[in-house]
C-alpha cells in the first residue's frame, strides 16, 4: 500500500478511517468540529434524550454567527427566536465543556473565518460541521465538508460520521490570472463551466499554477464555493503559503508539536502517478471578472458577456427560464449598466481582510453611489479590527461607507439584513437562489471589486474599468 | 431521533418536474430558527407555496388537491445547496417518506437517510416515465420495494432497480440509527483517538 502513488484526498482520507463497514460507509474520525447556534440545539437534544454525552468536547468549537445581528451586538438580540438559538448555544457549549465564541466576544465572526485565523483549521485535518461552507477549510489541504443535524449529533456523540467515500476530481488552471480577476472569479468561472451539479459526487482537489500562486484567503474563496458545484469539498495541497499563515496562530502547534506536525504536512500532496476519476483542465487566460444572472451559482458569465438563450445553457429549458423570470432578465440582455440597488460585501466567502483590501482598492478617492444601499460586515472581529489598522475603514467612510458588525448577515438573511422583494443585490456571497437573501431577492453574485464597481457606480461595472493603476 | 421503518411503500406521488430544488426552497433560512424539530412541514416550500400575506398560490403543486401521496418527484438535482437537515425534516414532517430524483445533492441524500427519508435515484428515462403517467392519471400508483431496491409504475409494471448500500438499507428497515452503532464501537475510536496528531 505505502508504495503506491495516491492523492492528497486519499492520504487524509485514509488516515481517519476507523472502520470500513461491508457493503457500507467508512466511519471517519473527526479532528475538528465546529458548531454555531442553527444547526446544533436539535443535536444536543438528542444527547440528551439518548442519555449520552459529548464524547471529546475539547475538538468542538462554538462560535454564533447565522443568526447574530450586524448593528449594536452590545444590546439584547431583539428578534425572539434569535435570542432563543443564541442562548441554546451558549448553555450547551457551556454544560457540555465545549469553547464558545459567543456575541460579544472579541474572537466571535463567521465560523469558517474565526476557524483558520485562530489555528483551529490546521493542514491534513478532517472537519465538519452543520453548515455546507464547511469546504472553506480545504484550502488547508484539509477533508472539510458540511453536515446534517443528525451527522452533527453523532460527530458528539462519537468524533466520528459515517460516510461512502466520494469520487476523486482534480480541476487544473495554470496560466496567469488576468487584470482585476479576483479568486471568486476563478471559483464562479468553475461552477458555470461545470454547472451547479457538475462535481455531485465527487471530492476535488485545485491543482496548478493558479491556486499554487493564491494567498490563503484566496484559495479559502475558491475551496469555500466547491459545493457550489456539488462537490462534497474542495482541496488544495498545503505548501510554504499554508504553513506561512498557520505558523504562529493562536492554536497552531509551537516548538516540537511544530516540527513534527510540519514534517508530516509536507507529505500532503498528490503523487505523481495518482489517478483521479475525473480530470479537468482549464486557463487562466480564459477567466475575466465574472458575475451570475441567474438562480442557481452555476448561471454566471464574464461580466462583459450578455444573459445566454435557454438553448445555450446546460440546465433544462423550463428551469432556466423559471430562473430568468425571477430575476426579470430577458435572454440575451447585456449585464453592463445594469441598475443594482443593493451591494453586499461579506461571508464565508469574501468577509475576509484580503476582500476589504480589494474593495478599498476600488473605492478609494470615489462615492459610493445615491442608488446604492451598501452593506460590508467583516468575517470577524479580528478582520474588523483589521481593517481599522490598514486604514481601510478610513478610506471607507471617506467613499460614504460604513462598516456593520460581524456575521453571516445579507448571505442568508436569517437576521434584519434581507434584500427586499424585486431589488437587485451584488453579492459577494455564495448562493443567489431564490429568496436566499430575502423573499423575493434578486442577487447576482461576484467578486469584490466588482461589488466595488457597483457600489461606486450603482450599475453592473467592469472593475478594470477603474483600476486604472494595477 | 426515531422514524418509522421502511419497507414497501405504495403510493400516488406529487411531481415537481423542476430542476436544482435547492434547500433554500424546501426551506428558506427565516424558518431555520428553532431549537426543536417541530412544524417544519408547514413551512415545507414556503415561498413558493404561499403568497407573502399568507395565503396559498393556487399554481402550486402542493395547494393542488389533485395531487397528493407519500412520494416526492423531483427534477434532476434535487436537495442542491444549503446543509440544513431542517430539508429532509420539513419533507418528513409534511407526510413524504420517499424522494425520487434522477440525481441528488450529496448532502440531501445522506440527510434523508439519516432521518427516515428514502431517496431514489432513477435513470432520466425512468423519471420522465413517472412524470408522464402523473400527469396522465394524477392517482399514478408508485411502488417503491425496498428489501428488492425496485420502483414499480404499479398500473403498467414498469420498473427499474436502484441503489443503496447494504448498511443504510439494513438501517432504514429497522428503524436504527448510525449513532447506536458508533456507540457500539466506542473503544476503537478512542485508541484511535489516542493516536491522533491532533
Amino acid at each position: 500500500m505505502s508504495n503506491k502513488s495516491a492523492t492528497l484526498f486519499d492520504k487524509v482520507w485514509d488516515a481517519h478511517v476507523v472502520r470500513s463497514i461491508p457493503d457500507g460507509p467508512d466511519v471517519l474520525f473527526i479532528d475538528r468540529h465546529f458548531i454555531h447556534e442553527v444547526t446544533s440545539p436539535v443535536a444536543f437534544l438528542g444527547i440528551e434524550t439518548r442519555g449520552t454525552t459529548v464524547l471529546y468536547p475539547q475538538r468542538t468549537f462554538a462560535t454564533a454567527d447565522h443568526n447574530t445581528p450586524t448593528l449594536n451586538q452590545d444590546q439584547p438580540v431583539k428578534d425572539p427566536l434569535s435570542a432563543k438559538q443564541l442562548a441554546a448555544l451558549s448553555s450547551n457549549a457551556e454544560k457540555y465543556g465545549i469553547s464558545i465564541w459567543a456575541l460579544g466576544s472579541p474572537k466571535n465572526g463567521i465560523v469558517h473565518v474565526v476557524g483558520p485565523e485562530n489555528g483551529i483549521t490546521l493542514p491534513g485535518m478532517t472537519i465538519v460541521c452543520g453548515d455546507s461552507h464547511t469546504s472553506t477549510h480545504g484550502a488547508f489541504g484539509c477533508i472539510a465538508f458540511g453536515i446534517g443535524t443528525s451527522e452533527v449529533e453523532m460527530v458528539l456523540a462519537s468524533q466520528c460520521i459515517m460516510q461512502p467515500k466520494p469520487k476523486k476530481m482534480r480541476i487544473t488552471i495554470n496560466g496567469t490570472l488576468g487584470k482585476a480577476v479576483l479568486p471568486k472569479d476563478v471559483a464562479l468561472y468553475m461552477i458555470s463551466q461545470i454547472t451547479a451539479s457538475g462535481a455531485t459526487g465527487y471530492f476535488c482537489e485545485y491543482a496548478g499554477e493558479v491556486f499554487e500562486n493564491m494567498s490563503m484567503e484566496g484559495r479559502m474563496t475558491v475551496c469555500n464555493m466547491s459545493i457550489e458545484m456539488g462537490a462534497r469539498g474542495g482541496m488544495i495541497a498545503p505548501d510554504e503559503t499554508t504553513f506561512n499563515y498557520v505558523k504562529g496562530r493562536d492554536k497552531a502547534p509551537k516548538g516540537e508539536a511544530w516540527d513534527k506536525a510540519l514534517a508530516y504536512w509536507k507529505t500532503l500532496k498528490t503523487d505523481t502517478g495518482a489517478t483521479f476519476d475525473k480530470e479537468l483542465v482549464f486557463d487562466a487566460a480564459n477567466i475575466e471578472p465574472q458575475i451570475t444572472y441567474g438562480t442557481n451559482p452555476g448561471l454566471g458569465t464574464g461580466i462583459t458577456h450578455s444573459i445566454p438563450k435557454a438553448t445555450e445553457v446546460k440546465d433544462g429549458e423550463a428551469s432556466y427560464k423559471k430562473s430568468l423570470a425571477y430575476m426579470d432578465f430577458q435572454e440575451g440582455q447585456p449585464l453592463l449598466g445594469k441598475r443594482i440597488d443593493y451591494v453586499f460585501l461579506g461571508s464565508c466567502t469574501n468577509g475576509r481582510i484580503e476582500d476589504f483590501r480589494a474593495f478599498a482598492r476600488v473605492v478609494k478617492g470615489r462615492k459610493k453611489a445615491d442608488n446604492i444601499t451598501a452593506w460590508l460586515v467583516p468575517g470577524s472581529h479580528i478582520v474588523e479590527e483589521q481593517i481599522r489598522k490598514e486604514g481601510i475603514l478610513d478610506i471607507l467612510t471617506e467613499a460614504g461607507f460604513e462598516l456593520r458588525q460581524p456575521g453571516c448577515s445579507a448571505c442568508l438573511a436569517m437576521n434584519d439584513d434581507k434584500i427586499p422583494a424585486g431589488k437587485y443585490a451584488v453579492s459577494t456571497s455564495n448562493r443567489n437562489f431564490e429568496g436566499r437573501q430575502g423573499p423575493g431577492a434578486r442577487t447576482l453574485l461576484a467578486s469584490p471589486y466588482v461589488a466595488a464597481a457597483v457600489a461606486v457606480t450603482g450599475v453592473v461595472t467592469d472593475p478594470r474599468e477603474l483600476l486604472t493603476e494595477a | 431521533m426515531a422514524y418509522d421503518k421502511f419497507t414497501v411503500l405504495r403510493s400516488s406521488a406529487v411531481p415537481m418536474p423542476i430542476e436544482n430544488v435547492d434547500t433554500d426552497q424546501i426551506i428558506p433560512a427565516r424558518f431555520l430558527k428553532a431549537t426543536e424539530r417541530k412544524g417544519f412541514g408547514d413551512n415545507l416550500f414556503r415561498d413558493w407555496r404561499y403568497n407573502s400575506d399568507d395565503t396559498p398560490k393556487k399554481d402550486f403543486i402542493l395547494n393542488n388537491p389533485v395531487y397528493s401521496g407519500k412520494i416526492l418527484v423531483g427534477g434532476k438535482n434535487f436537495g442542491s445547496g444549503s446543509s440544513r437537515e431542517h430539508a429532509a425534516w420539513a419533507i418528513y414532517d409534511y407526510g413524504f417518506r420517499c424522494v425520487v430524483s434522477s440525481f441528488f445533492a450529496d448532502i440531501f441524500k445522506g440527510n434523508s437517510l439519516n432521518v427516515g427519508i428514502l431517496p431514489v435515484t432513477v435513470s432520466e428515462a425512468f423519471l420522465d416515465k413517472i412524470f408522464k403517467a402523473i400527469e396522465a392519471d394524477p392517482n399514478t400508483r408508485i411502488e417503491v420495494n425496498l428489501p428488492d431496491q425496485t420502483i414499480t409504475l404499479l398500473a403498467t409494471g414498469e420498473r427499474e432497480k436502484f441503489d443503496i448500500n447494504g448498511y443504510k438499507k439494513h438501517n432504514l428497515m429497522n428503524g436504527y440509527d448510525d449513532i447506536d452503532y458508533l456507540q457500539a464501537m466506542k473503544g476503537d475510536i478512542q485508541s484511535f483517538a489516542a493516536a491522533s496528531l491532533y
